[in-house]
């Protein structure tokens, strides 16, 4: 058999294994790679401008296609610059691949020029992670890593490969399917959980379906048959922040958003309920508040792909672990075999209803300033009437959490957002990724002042690559979520969270070949956001909002669902130490 | 404000893993990033080709976090199957430890005398030292070092337990 180097079996696994893009950086101890890849007519290459930034374009392209996201790059400062963006997928369960170059074996451990122990950093910040020492090894390792990264509970997968390894020659065949020695996830539920959960469901009166990131890791179709359990059963549904877009925010029996930034009635819900039926979530601690006051009178039904998800936080009754969208098949056909109607929910309803008017997203508009929330409402309107394909991203604070609540998702994989690591700095680059992913989509990051800079060097990115995604700035010239948390928390001693010395977006978008559009005030806005989203090309626009709204509603940390805070009155200015003690 | 701890139980977990490099650097740095106890921990390869190595772990909490701990462990790649012996039924534990007394007169013919009744052999002596061997669960090794620290415990090495289920069925 013919013999290739490791860099060209790294390729030839890239092109069997249908990558398309990868994103980059070089030095060093991947020039043999780079070589590989010099001109390749399938594989596109993005060169980043930073390897952070490769990783979170990698997220928004796995999240936005189903595909993993893959990136490439060089040792010791490449892959530490990887591993926030590696932490980020993992705590959010994105399928990814990073291929990191390594010192020669012979130097391994021997402090060699560029050298960083990256098996040993990314071991636990990794569903799984290689360090391949053989040419021979590498095509089984890269199929297997694929494997990993994209079954199960997804998640980002490294391979670290010495410079020689790259170079050093071995037979190359395309490696056949084999089963794993130890790891082999669960995907089909066992019968009993599903007959459970069908029964319990059937005979719920106060059901609420509390969906996650879990429905649009399973794929589009977990979408759909949510959709149609949620029709048969007529219970009503609510999400965390991570499965924003399985069940339309347009639907009948939408409750919102849950959770510490979550709607009322959702939480409310969530409260009374008599069971709780759990879809890919994890009882994340946004999401339950005090824990001894979570869903106190339910019962409860957790369908989890990950065993280790289940029963973490809360004691739930019927385990099922199994893939959102083959547990919902079986129960899809076992409520349809059984020949159960909806039951009569309407006094569920009724209550709901009278959470529902206290419109909790409501807010106090302004004549003279742009309230935040209104210039996400008006975003959602404008992307609405381009009926174009629209993807949101965002970065983290205050402009994230009004962004959930005011943009309305209709369709799974089009909210790109940092739930679970919370990085500042993945909304733009997550932007460039999904926009290469989804070449005709409009593509819109909703930023925050202060987030926004964290990877702001990605602008030559996307000029390179001719990427027409916008950047929609909330700037509110605060770190606004810790102004916010300073003011609920220590009396509003605004403790190094001002924004200063802020650059003037505009100009700095002509300084990349970008168009800059700034807001100033309400009347300006719609024309504003339809300038943005008709110019072609990117756009940053600095929309100029009210310095010092907060978001509501709001449990603060530590509280029950039902103490929730609707509006700035509510506001006391201090918190018990145990309650400053919690994140 | 003061930090409260829950009450714990103590687990015996048997594992096996994948036989590669940095599998015990994953499994402690599993306990350690999660806050789990490790109060022992015992690994070798038990498999004629080496593919395959068993790690005997003894951890202590609450039954929650041992559910999470077992979930947790299962879930790493390298890792084949996960038996909490504790919980599985009926098994048997032991460990063996090496222990240095030093000692003259009297003392010496009660370190003798006590190593009798523990079954502890003696596998190394000059005039005024021993060392015993001593096999056996984890409260009888206990025992037998607390006794020694009397009489004048010069230094001691433990291999940490190792389990097995009893019967004729693998785990
Ligand atoms: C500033 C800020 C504020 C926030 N406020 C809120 C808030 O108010 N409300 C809120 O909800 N969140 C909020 N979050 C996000 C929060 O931190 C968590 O990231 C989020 O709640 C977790 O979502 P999830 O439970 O859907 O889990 P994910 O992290 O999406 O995990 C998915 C779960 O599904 C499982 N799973 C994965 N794939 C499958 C499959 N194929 N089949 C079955 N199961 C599968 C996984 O094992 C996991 O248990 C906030 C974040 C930030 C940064
Ligand atoms: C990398 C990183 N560092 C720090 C934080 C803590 N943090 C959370 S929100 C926030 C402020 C965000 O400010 P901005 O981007 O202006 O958004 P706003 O809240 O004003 O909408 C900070 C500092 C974080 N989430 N990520």
């Amino acid at each position: 058999m013919a013999e290739k180097s490791g860099a060209d079996i790294l390729v030839e696994c890239l092109l069997d294994l249908g990558v398309e893009v990868v994103f980059g950086y070089p030095g060093g101890a991947v020039l043999p790679i780079y070589d590989a890849l010099f001109n390749h007519p399938t594989i596109k290459h993005v060169l980043v401008r930073h390897e952070q930034g490769a990783t979170h374009m990698a997220e928004g392209y796995a999240r936005s296609t189903g595909k993993p996201g893959v990136v490439l790059v060089t040792s010791g400062p490449g892959a530490t610059n990887a591993v926030t963006g590696i932490t980020d997928a993992l705590m959010d369960s994105i399928p990814m691949v990073v291929i990191t170059g390594q010192v020669p074996t012979q130097l391994i451990g021997t402090d060699a020029f560029q050298e960083a122990d990256t098996v040993g950093i990314t071991r636990h910040c990794t569903k799984h992670n290689y360090l391949v020492k053989d040419p021979a090894k590498l095509a089984g390792v890269i199929h297997e890593a694929f494997h990993i990264a994209t079954t199960g509970r997804p998640g980002p997968v490294v391979i670290d490969i010495p410079k020689n390894v790259q170079i050093a020659t071995a037979p190359y065949k395309r490696p056949e399917p084999v089963a794993h020695a130890s790891y082999r996830p669960q995907t089909k539920a066992d019968a009993a959980g599903i007959d459970a959960a069908v029964e319990m469901l059937a005979a719920a009166e106060r059901p609420v379906f509390y969906t996650g990131g879990g429905v649009i890791n399973s794929g589009p179709e977990a979408s759909t048959l949510l959709r149609e359990l949620a029709a048969l059963t007529g219970a009503p549904v609510t999400s965390t922040l991570m499965g924003l877009g399985a069940y339309p925010a347009t639907g009948p029996q939408w409750l919102g958003m849950l959770g510490m930034h979550g709607t009322y009635e959702a939480n409310f819900a969530m409260n009374q309920a008599d069971l709780i039926v759990c879809v890919g979530a994890r009882f994340d601690d946004r999401v339950t508040g005090r824990l001894d006051a979570f869903s106190p009178g339910s019962r409860k039904v957790h369908i989890d792909i990950d065993r280790s998800s289940i029963n973490k936080i809360v004691d739930v009754d019927v385990a099922i672990v199994a893939d959102v969208g083959s547990a919902l098949t079986d129960m899809v056909a076992l409520w349809k075999a059984r020949g159960h109607e909806a039951a009569d929910l309407s006094a569920w309803w009724a209550q709901i209803d009278g959470w529902r008017a206290k419109k909790s997203l409501d807010y106090a508009e302004n004549a003279t300033e742009i309230m935040p929330q209104r210039a996400i409402a008006d975003l959602y309107t404008a992307c609405t009437a381009t009926g174009k394909d629209v993807i949101i991203t965002t970065e983290v604070g205050q402009h994230q959490m009004w962004a959930a609540q005011h943009f309305g998702f209709d369709a799974p994989n089009k909210w790109l957002t940092s739930g679970g690591l919370g990085t500042m700095g993945y909304g733009f680059p997550a932007a460039i990724g999904a926009q290469m992913g989804n070449p005709d989509s409009l593509v819109i990051c909703v930023a925050g002042d202060a987030s926004i800079q964290m990877n702001i060097q990605e602008m030559g990115t996307a000029s390179q690559y001719r990427l027409p995604v916008k950047i929609f700035i909330l700037n509110n010239e605060y770190m606004g979520m810790v102004r916010q948390w300073q003011e609920l928390t220590y009396q509003s001693r605004y403790s190094n969270s001002y924004s200063d010395s802020l650059p003037d977006f505009v100009k700095l978008a002509e300084a990349y070949g970008w168009t800059g559009i700034r807001i100033d005030g309400p009347a300006d806005l719609e024309s504003g956001i339809r300038a943005m989203i008709d110019t072609p090309g990117p756009v940053i626009v600095d929309c100029r909002v009210a310095k010092l709204s907060n978001c509501f509603p709001m449990i603060p940390s530590g509280a029950a669902h039902t103490e929730m805070l609707l509006d700035p009155s509510q506001v006391k200015g201090s918190m018990t130490d145990e309650a400053k003690a919690l994140v | 404000m003061h930090i409260q701890e829950e009450l714990s139980q103590r687990h015996v977990l048997s594992l096996t893993v994948s036989n590669e490099a940095g599998i015990l650097a994953r499994i402690a740095g599993l306990f350690t990033a999660r806050g789990y106890n490790i109060d022992s921990l015992t690994v070798a390869d038990i498999t004629q080709d080496h593919g395959v190595s068993r790690i005997t772990i003894v951890t202590n909490g609450p039954p929650k976090v041992i559910d999470q701990i077992m979930a947790q462990l299962d879930r790493l790649v390298s890792v084949h199957k996960v038996t909490d012996l504790t919980e599985a039924g009926p098994f048997v534990e032991r460990e063996l430890a090496l222990v240095k007394v030093a000692g003259v007169g009297e003392d010496r013919i009660e370190a003798l005398r006590l190593a009798d009744v523990f079954r502890a052999k003696v596998v190394d002596t000059t005039i005024e030292s021993f060392i015993f061997e001593i096999t056996g669960t984890t409260d009888k090794v206990d025992n037998f070092v607390g006794l020694m620290r009397q009489i004048g415990l010069v230094e001691v090495g433990r291999t940490g337990v190792v389990g097995l289920i009893r019967g004729t069925e693998a785990i």
